[in-house]
């Protein structure tokens, strides 16, 4: 009745390393001094922290809630309080730091509330699929997906094989192994669920065959039901899910497609054993089997970790010698992530936890060319060419890549393994994946930012056309008024011949004024014509070019128009002035303040009030020099007064902000020094940029052009030594 | 007389030939591309940021396409812009027009110290991207999402409050770098924290 | 305390890219040891001279690449080629013949290309070539191996170190230098074929004398390295095959004026061509069936130049010209990808 085995191609021997980790039963790991809870331990959205800090919770109890159809709620692995909801270190490659939950164990260990479901067959399949998400299990293989999602078919979908991966063909990891061992007919009733969750047409078992122990296990807990144990050859990586329903059923899963596509469902042993949990325990997905082991661990074996669990604190239960150790590796040997942080915690997806000493596993040896052995295509279990992979990757042929599918590497690392030349093969192949996302993630936001520029672009000229229409639809009216005004004069004889001047209409006013403003920027733009037009006719002199009359009849006339320009400015100006209704008051009023008990926004108030007092006044000193008026110097006086009660009030508020700014970079260079010194120089250089920009928008013969220099001078000067500062911290 | 008359009827003869050939080729196989602008458009980042002396990518892409000017201006870009316009557009590389201490290869955002704003608008108009929120008198703030880092916020605040910044890695934009080559060994010794 | 921070896998096999150059080099020892046996020490002597110079090549284009010396000449690749050049020439070669060849492979055939990995061509062949096409004479002058009635015994030590280094006057030689069978073939064919032919088996007369005994030695070592996994099988297999195949036929239509197969595999250069160069990783083709299709066309390629081409062997010149076709059959027989209904070929487009 031997089922038939499919071969995967490739594949590798690594020296197994699992007795070591055999030897004991599974340990029931200590409850730590402080449990660190990520928000994220599935993938997916990150769930929302839902207590606050300062909380008692209860074990079992939902401390963050599942954000979305893609995430998972997490729950407190044990009872204590909430002490803390920030960033710590997490595994991640990237060494980011990920939200949190520190959670002070009471050492109680008191369940909340727990809802066993003892006769699921008996509701909805959706009911328990919810439990089974409401419980948090994620696929803990490694990836982590939301279990409740792979079980979640489409319904119409029909699923001939449900298998449960028991393979574990990673060295030295033996969780699954141990657990199977020990606790089988949990697993089964687990599995049990599963099959009828999804209803299968057969449900299998894939499990390798050095774990007689196990597969023993397993024929005993199968004996009385349809479930078949498949026992296939050693061979890494055949855990891989895409791997094992091919050896199981010959069947592929398309490239970017999904097991249940082909009518397969793959779950792993420690979720079978979880959902078990959930459903006949009523207890979420709060703890796991962990492998400790590698040669710097005195007690290597199997431990049953509450999740949060401090990596240190396990390793220090499990008598790690951490100076003999040469890496510290979350996962297997070959897929494992190195880390870089002993705080770090354990997570739903952490299977193992690896510290070998350096004779064990030893410093790798330098990278070297290639030399197109093709070693790496014989074990590659994806099919693919990893040297062509590999070539296109480190030139950055990304649309290569692409087409050698590097999107179908499950970075395994058998290549890697057997590559003569000890290139870094996954490293390459992660960093091609991530290029290519950024690129399209760049694409897409690119998109975006043109639709957006396009529809700000739309918006602003649909802006300047309404206004366009007001302002028509105004001098319409105005010129209907005083049509009718003149008709009506005409129709009536003046009665008083001296006539008084009609007063204009607020339009009038606002319109001249608004023409004022216009001619001005017309008067701008025709003097700088001028100008450049000037200056291009001494380059031209100094040049001796023959077009010199040109130039000159040109610039003549760019005078001329400037100076008309101008000329209609003024006019307009001077209507706009004696229209204005309101003459111009000496004091302005200060503008009216919301009264606020910082000072520093008082400061800031006070400042931009006093600001805007001294522009006001200016700017009246200016009309008045401009229409010579008589009350010039009164004007003047003030407006230096004010300037200096302005200035007066932005010094202090520099001060005070200064002040509050030291502080607060004290505060920050304390918390990550390199951070702060690297956003330093980042504003540093941007402020040196502006000082550039600005001095050369001047003529050397400024005033102010030295004084520009000195400050772009100072600014280049704070640039490099933060740039200087920054290096040297980064050395340290 | 007849080998001449031949000898002409054939070539006139290959002539229509081909040239019903080629012409039949041209509408059939005809590519309905984009007009060049438009394709030059899509390899432009779209920061928006008018470096390149062009009100915006847009007009930029034009001036390329219309041969205006040169394809090295893009200061966001970078190489990698300039190589895939010279490919699509068959010119040489030419290297980017910039200091090099204009260039960060890093992608930049805007940020505005919120205490100190004074809620002055400014910065929303000068923003290309609509990318700051905020109303007069009122604090304003930078959506990240949005920004595309261009500083053209910068130069308008009174208050000189907006810096340019590089962008936040988190998990997820996070990408693993490339391996440093031949002769090097891979990875690198990390000092673990928080051994016991 | 430290550790490291290092992509996965973190576990490796200990195969490295030295240990293959190491063991490709074990696998050419029985060759030598018979070349030796037949020919005099020369062969030996070239090869540790010619190892030497390639060291010293190519420490000197390191330095001036600016590379790291010591990294790159401990991948003994440079050793290989000097080896597989020094086997390939006559064993009575002046020195300076070694030494054009060495420095045009190592620096132009494989420094100047980028070094180890990146070289287009087999560096020993395109040495080969060069010789072959600038100094025929010196390259077809080989002596009669000492199983030949009538010759006495190969040189002894100090012969064949005089005839290399040149203190001999070399038309001393030439009255005892003989055409390889292969030549002879090519010139006198139909002759000589039953002088050839009539000589006794363990005399050597299967693919000339002398020659298969070579051959076969050459084969031992090959089988060596395909049982360390250093190479698999299907470039000689494919190799010898095609060659075979291919002799067999024209022998079958007419055996007078053409050799019969076995001649072909056990004579010149096949085996040594088969095992050792065209397997060279770099400058073949690497998914398997790319593999069969080049060594295919290595065998094919070789027949024909050896039937009707100027030259008397052509195991260099077919080499060469799929290292040329390499890149190509690269492309057009990737394997099909998990989950990926057909197989990719072709380039990108972009
Ligand atoms: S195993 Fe290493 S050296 Fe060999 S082809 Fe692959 S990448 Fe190149
Ligand atoms: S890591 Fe990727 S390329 Fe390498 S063997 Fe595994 S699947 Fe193939």
């Amino acid at each position: 009745m031997s089922r038939q085995i499919w071969d995967i191609p490739g594949g590798i021997h690594p020296a197994q390393n699992k007795i070591q980790s055999l030897q004991t039963e599974i340990t029931r790991a200590d409850i730590p001094a402080e449990l660190v809870i990520p928000t994220q331990q599935h993938i997916g959205a990150p769930a929302k922290p839902c207590v606050e800090v300062g909380d008692k919770v209860l074990k079992g109890q939902v401390i963050a809630e599942g954000n979305g159809f893609v995430s998972l709620p997490v729950h407190a692995p044990t009872s204590g309080e909430v002490i803390a909801i920030e960033s710590r270190p997490i595994q991640h490659p990237s060494q980011i730091d990920g939200v949190c939950i520190v959670l002070k164990p009471d050492s109680n260990d008191t369940w909340g509330a727990r809802h066993p479901i003892d006769n699921y067959q008996s509701l909805e399949r959706n009911d328990v699929i919810d439990a089974i998400r409401n419980a948090g299990i994620a696929g803990m293989g490694g990836a982590g997906f939301p279990s409740a999602i792979k079980l979640g078919i489409k319904p119409g979908t029909k699923i001939e094989q449900l298998i449960l991966n028991s393979v574990e063909c990673e060295p030295y990891i033996t969780a699954d192994d141990k657990l199977i061992q020990e606790r089988a007919d949990e697993i089964i009733a687990g599995l049990e669920i599963m099959q009828w969750l999804v209803n299968p047409q057969e449900t299998l078992i894939g499990i390798e065959d050095n774990k007689p122990d196990a597969i023993a296990a397993f024929k005993k807990a199968t004996a009385n039901n349809n479930i078949e144990v498949v026992v296939v050859p050693t061979k890494y990586p055949s855990g891989g899910e895409k791997q094992l329903i091919y050896m199981l059923t010959g069947k592929e899963v398309s490239s970017g497609g999904l097991p249940s596509d082909v009518g397969v469902i793959c779950q792993n042993t420690g979720t079978a054993y979880a959902i078990n949990r959930a459903i006949h325990h009523g207890e979420p997905l709060v703890s796991r089997i962990t492998t400790v082991t590698g040669d710097a661990v005195k007690h290597k074996g199997n431990y049953e970790v509450l999740l949060g669990t401090p990596v240190d604190a396990l390793l220090a239960q499990a008598g790690a010698d951490m100076s003999a150790a040469s890496r510290l590796i979350m996962g297997g040997p070959m897929m494992g992530f190195s880390i870089h942080d002993a705080s770090v915690p354990v997570v739903k997806v952490t299977n193992c936890l690896l510290a070998p000493t350096t004779e064990e596993i030893p410093v790798p040896a330098q990278e070297q060319a290639c030399i197109r052995c093709g070693s790496c295509a014989q074990v590659c279990p994806a099919g693919l060419l990893p040297q062509q992979l590999y070539w296109f990757s480190k030139s950055n042929e990304l649309e290569k890549a692409e087409h050698f599918n590097l999107a179908d590497c499950i970075e395994c690392g058998a290549c890697s393994f057997v590559c003569p030349s000890n290139i870094p093969l996954v490293q390459y192949f992660r960093f091609g994946k991530g290029q290519i996302r950024k690129h399209k993630s760049e694409t897409i936001k690119a998109d975006h930012a043109r639709e957006r520029f396009e529809f700000r672009q739309a918006r602003l000229e649909k802006e300047e056309r309404e206004k366009e229409q007001k302002r028509k639809a105004r001098a319409e009216a105005a010129a209907k008024k005083q049509a009718a005004k003149k008709a009506a004069a005409l129709a009536n004889p003046p009665s008083d011949a001296s006539g008084s001047p009609t007063t204009p209409g607020t339009d009038d006013v606002a319109d001249t004024a608004s023409n004022a403003t216009k001619l001005k920027s017309a008067w701008a733009s025709a003097t700088k014509r001028w100008k450049d037009a000037e200056k291009a006719l001494t380059i031209a002199e100094k040049n001796g070019s023959d077009q010199l009359e040109a130039f000159q009849k040109k610039v003549d006339q760019l005078k001329a128009k400037a100076e008309k320009t101008k000329a209609l400015y003024e006019d307009a100006k001077t209507s706009a002035a004696s229209t204005s209704p309101s003459s111009p008051s000496a004091s302005p009023s200060p503008a009216v303040a919301p009264v606020s008990n910082d000072p520093m926004v008082q400061l800031k108030q006070a400042s931009a009030d006093n600001f805007k007092a001294w522009k006001d006044a200016q700017k009246k000193t200016q009309e008045a020099e401009a229409n010579s008026a008589d009350n010039l110097e009164a004007l003047r006086e003030e407006e230096a007064t004010l300037k200096a009660k302005s200035d007066a009030s932005k010094a202090a508020m520099k001060e005070a902000r200064a002040k509050e700014k030291e502080a607060m970079q004290a505060k920050k260079a304390t918390e990550d020094p390199t951070k702060q010194l690297k956003l330093d120089a980042a504003i540093a250089r941007t402020k040196a940029k502006k000082a550039l920009k600005a001095l050369n928008s001047l003529d050397d013969d400024h005033a102010s052009h030295a004084a520009l220099k000195a400050a772009y001078e100072k600014a280049l000067a704070t640039a490099d030594n933060a740039d200087a500062a920054l290096k040297a911290a980064e050395e340290a | 007389m007849t080998d001449d008359l031949s000898a002409v009827f054939s070539l006139v003869s290959m002539a229509v030939l081909f040239g019903s050939a080629l012409g039949y080729a041209a509408v059939k196989f005809a590519t309905d591309d984009d007009p060049i602008a438009d394709q030059v458009d899509a390899l432009l980042p779209q920061t928006q940021c008018g470096q390149c002396g062009h009100p915006g990518c847009r007009p930029y892409a034009e001036a390329v396409a219309n041969d205006e000017d040169e394809i090295n201006k893009c200061i966001p870009g970078g190489e990698d812009t300039i190589h895939a316009m010279a490919d699509l557009l068959g010119k040489d590389f030419i290297p980017l027009d910039a200091e090099e201490s204009d260039v960060v290869d890093v992608p930049m955002v805007a940020y505005i110290r919120e205490d100190e704003c004074i809620g002055c608008t400014k910065c929303i108009q000068a923003c290309p991207m609509d990318a700051i929120l905020g109303a007069a008198k009122q604090m304003h703030t930078v959506i990240v999402d949005e920004c595309t880092g261009c500083d053209l916020c910068v130069e308008p605040c009174p208050v000189d409050c907006i810096d340019i910044i590089p962008e936040k890695v988190t998990h997820t934009t996070w990408a693993w770098p490339q391996p440093d080559g031949v002769g090097i060994t891979p990875g690198q010794l990390i000092p673990v924290r928080n051994i016991a | 305390m430290s550790v490291l921070h290092v992509t996965s896998p973190h576990v490796r096999k200990p195969m490295t890219t030295n240990a293959v150059m190491r063991h490709v080099i074990y696998g050419t020892i029985p060759g030598l040891a018979v070349l030796t046996l037949l020919f005099g020490w020369g062969t030996l002597i070239n090869v540790v001279f010619g190892s030497l110079v390639a060291v010293a090549a190519e420490a000197l284009v390191l330095r001036l690449r600016n590379r790291p010396i010591l990294f790159s000449i401990k991948d003994g690749s440079a050793i290989l080629t000097a080896v597989l050049l020094a086997l390939a020439i006559p064993p009575t070669s002046p020195w300076w013949i070694t030494v054009v060849g060495i420095l045009f492979a190592i620096v132009i055939a494989k420094q100047l290309y980028g070094g180890l990995g990146s070289n287009p061509f087999n560096p020993a062949m395109i040495g080969y070539v060069l010789l072959l096409i600038s100094f025929p004479l010196e390259m077809t002058t080989w002596i009669p191996a000492n199983l030949t009635e009538g010759v006495a015994a190969s040189p002894s030590f100090s012969q064949s170190l005089a005839l290399i280094f040149g203190s001999v006057d070399r038309t001393v030689i030439d009255g005892i230098t003989m055409a390889t069978p292969l030549d002879t073939f090519k010139t006198y064919a139909g002759n000589d074929l039953d002088m050839l032919r009539s000589a006794s088996v363990l005399q050597g007369s299967i693919a000339g004398v002398g020659w298969e005994w070579v051959n076969i030695a050459f084969l031992v070592g090959g089988l060596y390295l395909v049982a360390r996994k250093i190479i698999t099988w299907h470039i000689p297999v494919a190799m010898v095959t095609s060659l075979f195949l291919l002799a067999g036929l024209f022998y079958i239509i007419d055996p007078d004026s053409y050799a019969d197969p076995i001649f072909h595999v056990l004579g010149g250069g096949t085996m040594l061509g088969a095992f050792f160069i065209a397997t060279d990783p770099v400058t073949a083709a690497t998914s398997n069936k790319g593999k069969l299709i080049y060594g295919a066309l290595i065998g094919l390629l070789i027949y024909v130049i050896r039937a009707w081409g100027g030259y008397p062997d052509a195991v260099a010149f077919a080499v060469l010209l799929l290292n040329l076709c390499a890149p190509t059959i690269e492309y057009y027989t990737q394997p099909r990808a998990y989950g990926h209904k057909k197989a990719n070929s072709g380039i990108a487009k972009s």
